[in-house]
């Protein structure tokens, strides 16, 4: 079955739309997904909060979301603007839960996402990488020129998620996504 | 304050440790001694913080009384506070700094990782979170502590000073009470003892990188998880409770 704008038309304002049984859950999780979609991420709003793997679950009622970093002062943010999306989508009687378990892991960066941080500026985090790479010791891939050639300045950088590098080739600076 | 149960308390001194050190740390934003630097300490000090909110809110969740995180962070006075004595030490200069990270560190991410194995499913995926950043932390320290202690004279002296400092505070992380004793057969505390061989091995490998002695044995000083504290916490109190002491309730 696919999703037309029928969909959305269908829905009277209270999220409420006329199906019944699964089939209406169906639809509105694929409602509740392009909403989700949309919100973009506070602090690097190229990629939305499903680009970015933080949203677990989506549910005809509820929705579910981990925080990136325990610190992360964005999360509080994040829920905000998730909240706001779907009140104004007219689904305001959908909640939103966090849970912790388990753990956010940058692998759950979706691939469209990780090309996303790469056009913006941002180095994404190599995928199924294991435990050693949280060291981040292999070299980043410049996302402006494309070298191999780089290095690390700061272990930390403009935000939690974030450590800073350098290129050796084109000698710009730039962001590397940490491997978490 | 009312005597809390071992499982409250054990959250609160899980919290008091990530808060005092993340307030700490907050001290050095803006006066690092390079930008780098600084982003580091302050998102140490994020991460922290963002722990000591997960952990004090399972310890007010416990207690069922209504406190919640913040309750806790700002409206306790210095004897009720639970953190190890380490954490709430000065800031000193740089390599103090950076000497109490390193201690504290490693004990945290042996602690943590251990912990992911509790049987209290709240605190074991807190600790699983939690554990991931820390990893960074302890990485971060030892990176330093090789650079300040195998450096010039002057960032060796300081290093080993910093490390001379801080040293009488480490028996302390590794003191198994009552409270822990009996969580520990419910599985739901770790063996903090148990841990001091690996601490040992990890710190002992970082220094000999770093070309430092090991500080020689101190009589520990102990007494934080009973609220007994050094002369430094009250003043850091007053600075972080602030707000919340002159305008109670004051939300933003």
């Amino acid at each position: 079955m696919s999703v037309s704008l029928s969909d959305t038309r269908a829905h009277n304002g209270s999220g409420a739309i006329s199906c019944d049984g699964e089939e209406c859950a169906r639809v509105t999780q694929r409602q509740l997904r392009a909403i989700l979609a949309n919100v973009p991420d506070p602090e690097i709003p190229a990629v939305s909060v499903l680009d970015l793997g933080i949203v677990r679950e989506i549910g005809e009622h509820a929705i579910t979301i981990t925080p990136t970093y325990t610190g992360c002062p964005a999360t509080l943010a994040i829920e905000q603007s998730i909240r706001r999306a779907l009140d104004e989508a007219g689904f305001a009687h959908v909640t939103i839960a966090t849970t912790l378990s388990p753990p956010w892991s940058s692998d759950w960066i979706s691939d469209e996402g990780r090309e996303k941080l790469r056009v913006y500026g941002i180095a994404p985090p190599p995928k199924g990488a294991d435990a050693s790479a949280l060291k981040n010791d292999a070299p980043a891939t410049c996302p402006l020129c494309g070298s191999d050639n780089t290095e690390e300045l700061s272990r930390f950088g403009s935000t939690p998620c974030k450590a800073l590098w350098r290129c050796k080739a084109c000698a710009e600076p730039f962001d590397r996504f940490k491997c978490h | 304050m009312a005597k809390l149960s071992p499982l409250a308390q054990y959250a609160l001194r899980l919290g008091d440790d990530s808060l005092i050190l993340g307030q700490r740390l907050g001290e050095w934003c803006g006066h690092a001694p390079a930008l780098e630097v600084d982003l580091s300490l302050a998102n140490v000090a994020l991460d922290l913080i963002g722990q000591a909110t997960l952990f004090l809110g399972v310890a007010g969740e416990t207690e069922a009384k209504g406190r919640d995180a913040d309750v806790l962070a700002f409206h306790r006075d210095v004897l009720d506070f639970t953190n190890c004595l380490l954490v709430e030490q000065p800031n000193g200069d740089f390599a103090q700094t950076i000497a109490r990270q390193f201690l504290f560190s490693h004990f945290q991410e042996l602690q943590f990782e251990a912990l992911t194995r509790s049987s209290d499913a709240r605190l074991a995926a807190i600790a699983a979170k939690a554990v991931k950043e820390v990893i960074y932390h302890a990485r971060l320290a030892s990176d330093w502590v090789a650079r300040l202690g195998d450096g010039t004279d002057e960032s060796k002296a300081r290093m080993a000073a910093g490390l001379d400092w801080m040293w009488r505070f480490v028996d302390e992380l590794f003191v198994m009470d009552a409270i822990d004793e009996a969580l520990l057969k419910q599985g739901i505390a770790i063996d903090k003892a148990a841990l001091r061989p690996a601490w040992d091995a990890r710190v002992d490998v970082a220094l000999a990188d770093a070309a430092l002695a090991r500080p020689p044995a101190r009589r520990p000083v102990l007494g934080g998880r009973n609220g007994h504290h050094s002369e430094h916490l009250g003043h850091l109190l007053s600075e972080m409770q602030f707000l919340q002491r002159a305008y109670p309730g004051a939300t933003w």
